[in-house]
């Protein structure tokens, strides 16, 4: 009897012993795993941080033989839970926001923009075909232009305008009040054009496509107005100071588009979703950089275009900016391809 | 918190190899806890933007007494702020909250679930980063917004077919998670992420008895049970005795205690259920846990 009685209630124990003796290891780790998560760094002693890996370690057998031999469920779901969470902490981003701001402007960003090279290519394309296309639409039938110019901008910059009203309509501003609203009120507006070109690429990015065709062909048919009264450079030039960031910024947000899309239409030898998801991964990064393009538009737009009058001026800040990205872009090639020092 | 016993769907777990070579399991979160999280968070943005604009407002009040009228350099900049707040909380709530260490927003903490990294078809745990955040949250409002204001704007006629497109559009994204076996929203699948249970689960305490003399009154002495009279239950039976025996409630114990005398055939006293469940959960426990020893599992109590 107490020999039968002795075997039951070591076997009971086994599981049971096992779970005492590493439960003191689980409490801490889960206290640390806690502190992580809630973003106390400065709450945890060297000891801890040190610990962390081994602790990790030490649940992930705990499970392991667990999953084996318990069958008790409580353990095993609090193990299961700890282990996960733990191991989100230790194989976590470590990087916390400055850190991966500073990459992405040292290298990060210009290498995205080089690896979706092709991509670009197709939106320059596209873009170039719908300025085009615009400008001839309208040279042929002056009523394409009601359809393709958005009324709001259609103030005074209408067919048959004299030259001298469109000249005004590119004319300056005394100061700089309420430019700065002016600004805030474009950015949030091209950064919205943006995120939607680069979005609508999930469609196999034909829609981000139609998106950029549409958009130049109202650019193509107000240049073919300009043109028409022999205001060409002048309306370049005014377009230049922040046409360039700006048209640059929706090319590679049109790009980026693309670049989902394409991956999605043509993962090649990957999976579908795996091809997607890089190619979303590499096409965020070129975003991030849209939005900060879009930052500088608005402000070019909003004071240089506005202040400068000259057009050989505009012209020149415009070309800056634009040497500027390019040399950002494509000559910057900083080698931070593996984790920073 | 969480009770230490979660009925899981079996269709929603993974298993996913790290780089140890660890199976961790990865819980789906459910489409359903999905939108609730969906809806909390853009009460909680909605909430906190209005409260915002409105002391805007109450500033701009103030700041046109003082300038008079005409307009004025400080109404400027306070539009210009809040033109900004509006951008950078709109795009940035979500993003600021699923980079943080938890990897979830308020609505999705409060749900108890998180964003992580999908795993790569053949290789292991892949682990979140920036990109794939900024990626996911940039396609939230073609999602849902846009498809949205086209859905309402489409019975006024006005746009005619494009309405008609706009509710298509919006049926392709919204119902999107429908359509895979991971309930993938188009973000996810192009920033490659998921969207995973992230309960914090509290170590219960340990229900079987320690040496008796530790525990004298789970009388484990008291009751004891032949082979065979434990061999008519599996594993499921088993954490459903443990499941009552955690809840403890008076109705059920006496219900399971039943049940069970029934079964191997004893008269069902009156009075002393815990006790017996206890003793019966116990070497029920010891039973199968040295099956498991031996390679042997018994599921439930139709397994032979």
């Amino acid at each position: 009897m107490t020999q039968v009685q002795g075997a039951i209630e070591a076997a009971a124990l086994r599981s049971d012993r096992f779970r005492l003796a590493r439960e003191d290891d689980w409490k801490r780790l889960d206290s640390i795993v806690s502190r992580l998560e809630s973003g106390r760094l400065r709450k945890l002693s060297d000891d801890d941080v040190l610990a962390l890996p081994a602790l990790y370690r030490t649940a992930a057998s705990s499970l392991a033989v667990a999953r084996e031999t318990s069958l008790d469920a409580a353990t095993i779901a609090y193990l299961e839970a700890l282990v996960r969470r733990a191991w989100f902490q230790v194989y976590g981003p470590r990087q916390g926001f400055a850190r991966w701001f500073a990459q992405f402007l040292g290298g990060g960003l210009s290498r995205a923009v080089r690896s979706i090279w092709p991509d670009i290519l197709i939106a320059l394309a596209v873009m170039v075909a719908g300025a085009i296309a615009g400008w001839m639409l309208v040279a042929q039938d002056q009523e394409w232009y009601w359809s393709l110019v958005p009324s709001q901008f259609a103030d005074t910059r209408v067919p048959g305008a004299s030259r001298d009203v469109l000249l005004q309509a590119l004319g300056t501003e005394d100061s700089a009040a309420g430019l700065s609203g002016f600004a805030a009120h474009l950015f949030q507006n091209n950064a919205g054009v943006s995120i939607l070109a680069f979005a609508l690429g999930f469609a196999f990015g034909i829609p981000t496509l139609l998106l950029l065709l549409k958009e130049m062909a109202t650019l193509g048919a107000m240049m073919w107005l300009f043109a028409s009264q022999g205001l060409a450079f002048e309306f370049s030039a005014w377009l230049a100071v922040h046409g360039t960031t700006e048209l640059f910024a929706i090319l590679l947000a049109g790009a980026a588009g693309v670049h989902v899309g394409r991956a999605m239409a043509f993962p090649g030898e990957r999976a579908v979703l795996s091809a997607a998801a890089a190619a979303g991964r590499r096409a965020a990064t070129v975003m991030a950089g849209v939005v900060l393009m879009l930052i500088f538009a608005a402000l070019l737009e909003a004071f240089p275009r506005q202040l400068v009058s000259g057009a050989w001026d505009r012209m020149l800040i415009g070309s800056a900016m634009l040497a500027l990205w390019l040399a950002y872009f494509f000559a910057f090639r900083r080698n931070t391809q593996g984790a920073p020092a | 918190m969480t009770s230490a016993i979660l009925p899981i769907d079996h269709k929603r777990r993974r298993t996913v190899f790290t780089a140890e070579g660890l199976a961790l399991t990865f819980v789906l979160a459910s489409r359903g806890a999905r939108f609730g999280a969906f809806v909390l968070d853009y009460i909680f943005l909605m909430v906190s933007a209005i409260a915002v604009t409105l002391l805007f407002v109450w500033l701009a009040g103030g700041v046109g007494a003082l300038d008079g009228p005409g307009g004025s350099g400080a109404g400027e900049f306070l539009m210009i702020a809040w033109t900004l707040f509006w951008f950078i909380s709109w795009n940035g709530y979500f993003m600021a909250f699923e980079m943080s260490p938890r990897g979830a927003t308020l609505g999705k903490r409060i749900v108890g679930i998180r964003v992580a990294a999908r795993p790569v078809s053949g290789e292991g745990a892949a682990r979140l980063t920036a990109e794939a955040v900024i990626s996911r949250n940039l396609l939230r409002d073609v999602e849902f917004f846009l498809p949205l204001v086209l859905l309402v704007v489409a019975p006024s006629g006005e746009a005619g077919s494009a309405g008609m497109a706009g509710a298509a559009w919006f049926l392709v994204f919204a119902l999107f998670p429908f359509f895979n076996r991971d309930a993938l929203r188009a973000g996810d699948i192009v920033a490659g992420t998921w969207v995973v249970e992230a309960p914090k689960v509290k170590l219960a305490t340990a229900l079987a008895p320690h040496p008796p003399a530790a525990s004298p009154d789970l009388a484990a002495a008291t009751y004891r049970f032949s082979d065979a009279e434990l061999a008519v239950y599996g594993e499921h039976e088993l954490q459903t005795l443990e499941r009552v025996l955690r809840e403890n409630g008076q109705e059920s114990m006496i219900a399971v205690h039943e049940a069970i005398c029934r079964k191997i055939g004893w008269n069902p006293g009156r009075g002393d259920e815990r006790a017996f469940l206890a003793a019966y959960y116990v070497q029920l426990r010891s039973r199968l846990e040295g099956g498991l020893r031996f390679g042997r599992r018994k599921a439930d109590k139709f397994s032979p």
